[in-house]
């Protein structure tokens, strides 16, 4: 950028190392812009590709077939579409109220040692890698069960998204005004009904984005799947019953030799990113319009 | 963050004696007990928090116990990988994990200080956000995704561009020999590298913005370019938030799976060259932890599990302190 210093010296005093530092200037400038063009490529390559593959494999029997064994041609993934919202919303019953709950206890309660205790936690959590709460997950729930469930998938993944969501909850609580919570007092009304009407009522669009944060992060997993819900090639909806799952049949697909596989897992691919985006956008818009009461 | 409160103690003073003393009254009346459970309820939920945390310790912990007596701490500096003798030493994953994320941390880091200063401190205003919403797209992009497209679109651009480019390059080396197969260490470093990105250069843009306006202002008083202005006041102030978005950058590559193991060639063997197939931690666990016969196998996949769980534990934990010390104790929006 220019530089009026140097560049109007009427003396021509402008030494080489002012020159050097202006060439040094304009070239970190277009290493910055270098930088933003690096980082684009892969999104739009990336999208660009989900959506030529994609789109072009996409027709009815691939949403409402199940898997075709290896040679026939045809099949869906229709089993995986919906064994992927079954364990989610699995995911969701275990990991939201105890995840908003946890929130809860941090902004109204947890303004004190033990609270940052739970906070670090939390923020911890957050950090373990997905395939080491699959590990937990098989320990915990199908080593006793004996059997690879949709409830064990259900469990890794909410214990995925409850750091997220105590976070941004407790996050979202903090926002509202203690003011507020002081008239609900005033007039007599009790604590949890305070928190619950009145701060929590407040903050239900942050909460409810943080929730659809958390959902999204899940919803591609696919490490924590591998031995908990662990695949079907058939219709399941038993809780105690192996699952598939769109991001395990994706993975399956995309390493396996067959190119009618590889366009399945492209089809597969491109309808994940179609829900998890239309999900987040659905609720977002939602949350605006004041659909659920939100201040 | 909530914005400051009034103080209410000198409203409070202001007020006559009985005003004090009616709120507590009217609250001990009508919800002491539904009170006293809602705090119970809401206690069990930050309980379930940290009891998730110290059963995955526990669980962890207690299903390694067979490998851990079999080989001890030998287990972590052995070559060997041998399910059929039961002979297992997890030195080639340890490796294949350490070099994989050291290699994206190379790729990822200039560009993603690059992104952040660009959007904080160079393109017009109108740009930021959009800018902005872009990188964090790539966050929300499943990693079998990034899997799928690495290996249909980075490894065959690799193979037969990129590698024999380097090789002839670059050979002499010896990081860039062998067959250009494509699938590699360096097709998963780069492909982690674009996985990290948003969330280094996210938490480097949220520090950047706290640097305080007048330092900026002040390096430009004293004649200093655009560049020495950045990398005076900015960068130089910034520099602790920026390790800890650096960190938690690494620890998302060390634990990350899927793409990986889509692209890595898995295969437990420690060689100088990038070209060469490798093995990380975590994707050895995604493919033969559901086929692990026998209970020492299975048990050394779960010790391989525990080490990475205690790595990443120490990798975040230093990254949370980096980052609070420069944005004082404000959770990050970005999620790691």
């Amino acid at each position: 950028m220019p530089d009026p210093m140097h560049t109007n010296d009427p003396l021509q005093t402008v030494p080489a190392i002012a020159l050097r530092r202006r060439i040094t200037d304009h070239v970190m400038t277009g290493a910055a812009v270098l930088a933003v063009i690096l980082v684009l490529a892969p999104l739009v390559a990336i999208f660009g590709y989900l959506v030529y593959r994609g789109v072009g494999s996409i027709n009815w029997a691939f949403l409402t077939q199940t898997p075709k064994p290896v040679g026939e041609a045809g099949g869906g993934m229709a089993n995986a579409i919906v064994g992927s919202v079954f364990i989610l919303a699995l995911a969701s019953i275990i990991g939201v109220p105890i995840g908003v709950g946890a929130g809860i206890y941090l902004a109204e309660f947890g303004r004190n040692r033990f609270g940052d205790t739970i906070r670090f936690t939390a923020d911890v959590l957050n950090g373990v890698p997905s395939i080491v709460i699959g590990i937990v997950a098989y320990a915990l729930v199908v080593l006793s069960q004996r059997h690879f469930s949709a409830l064990a998938g259900g469990v890794a993944l909410a214990i995925m998204m409850i750091p997220t969501i105590t976070r941004t909850t407790e996050e979202m609580l903090l926002l509202v005004p203690q003011a507020l919570r002081e008239a609900a007092y005033g007039l007599g009304i009790p604590r949890w009904r305070t928190t619950l009407s009145i701060t929590l009522r407040t903050a239900t669009s942050g909460v409810i984005t943080g929730i659809m944060l958390a959902f999204a992060r899940v919803a591609g997993e696919t490490a924590p799947l591998l031995f908990t819900a662990f695949g079907n090639q058939n219709w399941n909806l038993a809780v105690n019953q192996p699952t598939a799952a769109l991001p395990l049949q994706i993975y399956t697909y995309a390493i396996s030799p067959y190119d009618e596989w590889h366009k399945q897992a492209w089809a597969g691919a491109f309808i994940l990113i179609v829900l998890i985006v239309t999900s987040v956008a659905a609720v977002r818009f939602a949350v605006r319009r004041g659909t659920f009461g939100a201040a | 963050m909530p914005a400051p409160q009034p103080v209410e103690a000198t409203k409070v003073s202001g007020l006559p004696p009985t005003g004090r003393e009616a709120a507590p009254l009217l609250r001990g009346t009508s919800g002491e007990t539904g009170d006293r459970i809602f705090k119970s309820a809401m206690l069990v939920c930050g309980l379930a928090v940290l009891a998730i945390l110290v059963l995955i310790v526990y669980e962890l912990m207690l299903r390694s116990g067979p490998s851990w007596h079999a080989f001890g701490f030998k287990f972590f500096a052995g070559h060997d990988w041998d399910p059929v003798n039961e002979h297992f030493g997890a030195l080639p994953f340890i490796y294949g994990t350490l070099v994989s994320s050291l290699l994206a941390l190379l790729i990822a880091v200039p560009l993603s200080i690059g992104v952040a200063v660009f959007t904080t401190e160079m393109c017009p205003a109108a740009l930021r956000g959009p800018l902005s919403f872009f990188v964090e797209l790539l966050a929300a992009i499943p990693s079998v995704v990034y899997g799928l497209w690495a290996i249909f679109v980075l490894v065959p651009l690799l193979s037969h561009y990129v590698q024999p480019f380097l090789s002839s390059t670059l050979g002499w080396t010896g990081f860039f020999t062998g067959a250009p197969y494509g699938i590699s260490m360096l097709a998963a470093g780069i492909i982690l590298a674009i996985m990290i990105i948003p969330i280094i250069s996210s938490i480097t843009r949220e520090v950047l913005v706290v640097v305080p306006q007048n330092q900026r202002e002040a390096a430009l008083a004293l004649g200093a370019t655009r560049w020495e202005m950045i990398r005076v006041a900015v960068l130089r102030n910034a520099r602790a938030g920026i390790m800890g978005g650096i960190i938690l950058g690494l620890g998302r590559a060390l634990g990350e799976t899927m793409a990986v193991a889509m692209v890595i060639g898995n295969r437990p063997e420690i060689a100088k060259s990038l070209f060469a197939p490798g093995y990380t931690m975590a994707s050895v666990l995604a493919n033969e932890f559901s086929e692990a016969t026998g209970d020492v196998y299975l048990s050394a996949l779960i010790e391989i599990g525990l080490a990475l769980f205690l790595v990443t534990i120490v990798v975040n934990a230093l990254a949370r302190l980096l980052v609070w010390t420069v944005t004082r104790g404000q959770p990050s929006r970005a999620n790691a």
